[in-house]
């Protein structure tokens, strides 16, 4: 095995995986219920359905410190919603060049279709992403962003509209 | 009564939003009668120094339209701040960025090579470039910094009031003096503009499809544009299902997809994000190679989703081409 240099042995990625209720989701706790172990590094969010990851969701896990971002959904033609993981496919190819134009890797990001039968799925693109973004090293957008982070809690929150009074 | 002293200030902008104020023709006597203007270099004789003298707090309303982009801007709104009640982002520049914010996806250096010395309009043999700090017989000549990174209004200073738009559409800006003369102005941190999307004012969205579904996106120039029909079905990247409305639908009425200067309506945090997800979700595909072919035809992701708002976004610039150590 070649040797690790500095960075992907010190460094731990911070992923942050949004996976589907009725697959992705349900195949994580089969992996769980089966004892598979794999990477530490994932944090799961719980979404109703693919198609349901707003793209800020991503990009908002980006600017807060995640090196990677997981998405499962399920296999074409099984979402639970008929079309959702259509939509997400859609979005996803999008944002994918979108990361890229931004000077991100897109290998950060990473789509798969895991049905609620498939624990090992969930195993084995777990440990690979795990592996890819160490090798990728952090994501490290802070020395940019302390500013925009004050600015986005403060004004899009409060952000009240007040209702048009209009001259025309 | 006393008139309340209302004050103007630009920063990296182009001029228009000073345009929109004298667009309010023969009803800027009534607005100039009403208040008093204290500082407006554009129009106006006025220096640093008259703003220096000010007491603190003594501008009632300061309107700043712009990104913020060198020291000079920067130490300029600061000033302004501390002697102004009220601050207002005027535009979407102050607000978001707006255009001179798309140079977040370059740096400096390059910048000013492309301006002073790749421009095949320029001749330049000696390559000289603008230096912050130059030597000359007079003595030491300094210009204001200028920044790696272009920055929304809000990034450097606290902002009251936002008024978007590029520039800020003339019903809008006249409600605003109303509410200062008449003193019944919203709560702070207001967007002054109503909170829905554009599509809702559109004269064409009884031609919307209630699903949309396209193979191909089209650039204004590539198609007859029907003057009728609503222009994303069309196959134009109009983003008027996420921009902000008020400007009447000014680019649609003459034919024109809108570009999302009036910004995002009050919950979304990420105007492209958001733009992303209504272009996406149009398209009309589910193999994979088909929907990367129709991506294909979008030419310019990052323009034309952050036209107006790449330095208020959660990526917020280019992330390889930052300047290490540059400033700020």
């Amino acid at each position: 095995m070649p040797e690790r240099n500095d960075i992907e042995r010190f460094f731990d990625p911070k992923i942050v995986a949004f996976f589907c209720n009725w697959c992705t989701y349900t195949a994580a706790d089969l992996a769980g219920t089966a004892r598979m172990t794999y990477a530490p590094n994932v944090r799961v969010i719980r979404i109703m359905c693919s198609g349901r990851l707003d793209p800020q969701f991503v990009l908002s896990a980006f600017r807060e410190g995640a090196d990677g971002i997981l998405i499962g959904g399920c296999h074409p033609g099984d979402c639970h919603y008929q079309e959702g993981n259509y939509q997400a496919l859609r979005r996803f190819i999008l944002l994918k060049r979108l990361i890229h134009a931004f000077g991100i890797e897109k290998e950060r990001i990473r789509l798969e279709w895991i049905a609620a039968s498939e624990g090992d799925k969930v195993q084995r693109v777990i440990n690979e992403m795990t592996e890819t973004v160490r090798r990728l090293g952090p994501l490290d957008l802070e020395p940019i962003t302390k500013k925009v982070i004050d600015y986005m809690s403060v004004t899009h929150h409060e952000m009240v509209s007040i209702s048009h009074r209009g001259s025309s | 009564m006393k008139k309340p002293k209302v004050g103007f200030y630009w920063c990296a902008s182009c001029g228009g939003c000073e345009e929109a104020v004298l667009d309010l023709a023969e009803d800027i006597l009534g607005v100039v009668a009403a208040i008093e203007l204290v500082f407006w270099p554009v129009a106006l004789d006025f220096k640093r120094s008259d703003v220096e003298a000010m007491d603190d707090g003594e501008i009632a309303v300061c309107f700043v339209n712009g990104a913020i982009r060198t020291s000079e801007q920067n130490e300029m709104v600061k000033l302004l701040r501390k002697k102004s009640q009220l601050i207002a982002a005027f535009g979407s520049c102050a607000q978001l960025g707006g255009i001179p914010g798309l140079a977040n996806m370059f740096n400096r250096e390059e910048m000013i090579k492309e301006v002073y010395l790749r421009s095949p309009s320029v001749n330049n043999d000696a390559e000289i470039t603008p230096k912050e700090d130059i030597q000359v017989n007079e003595g030491n000549l300094i210009l204001p910094a200028l920044w790696d990174t272009v920055k929304a209004l809000d990034h450097v200073i606290d902002v009251d009031y936002f008024l978007p738009g590029c520039p800020p559409p003339v019903n809008l800006i006249e409600d605003v003096f109303n509410m200062i003369v008449e003193g019944e102005l919203p709560p702070k941190r207001t967007v002054l503009a109503p909170d829905v999307a554009l599509c809702d004012e559109c004269e064409r969205r009884e031609k919307k499809p209630d699903k949309l579904t396209l193979k191909e996106f089209k650039s204004p120039f590539e198609i007859n544009i029907d003057p009728q029909e609503c222009l994303l079905a069309q196959g134009l990247l109009c983003l008027g299902p996420v921009t902000r409305k008020g400007c009447g639908g000014a680019c649609i009425k003459a034919n024109m997809p809108c570009t999302g200067c009036m910004g995002p309506t009050g919950r979304v945090r990420d105007f492209g994000a958001k733009a992303l997800t209504a272009i996406a979700t149009s398209i009309d595909s589910k193999d994979e190679k088909e929907i990367n072919a129709i991506v294909d035809s979008i030419l310019d992701p990052v323009g034309t989703l952050y036209r107006y708002s790449l330095p208020a976004s959660f990526l917020h610039r280019h992330y390889e081409k930052m300047l290490i150590g540059g400033s700020k």
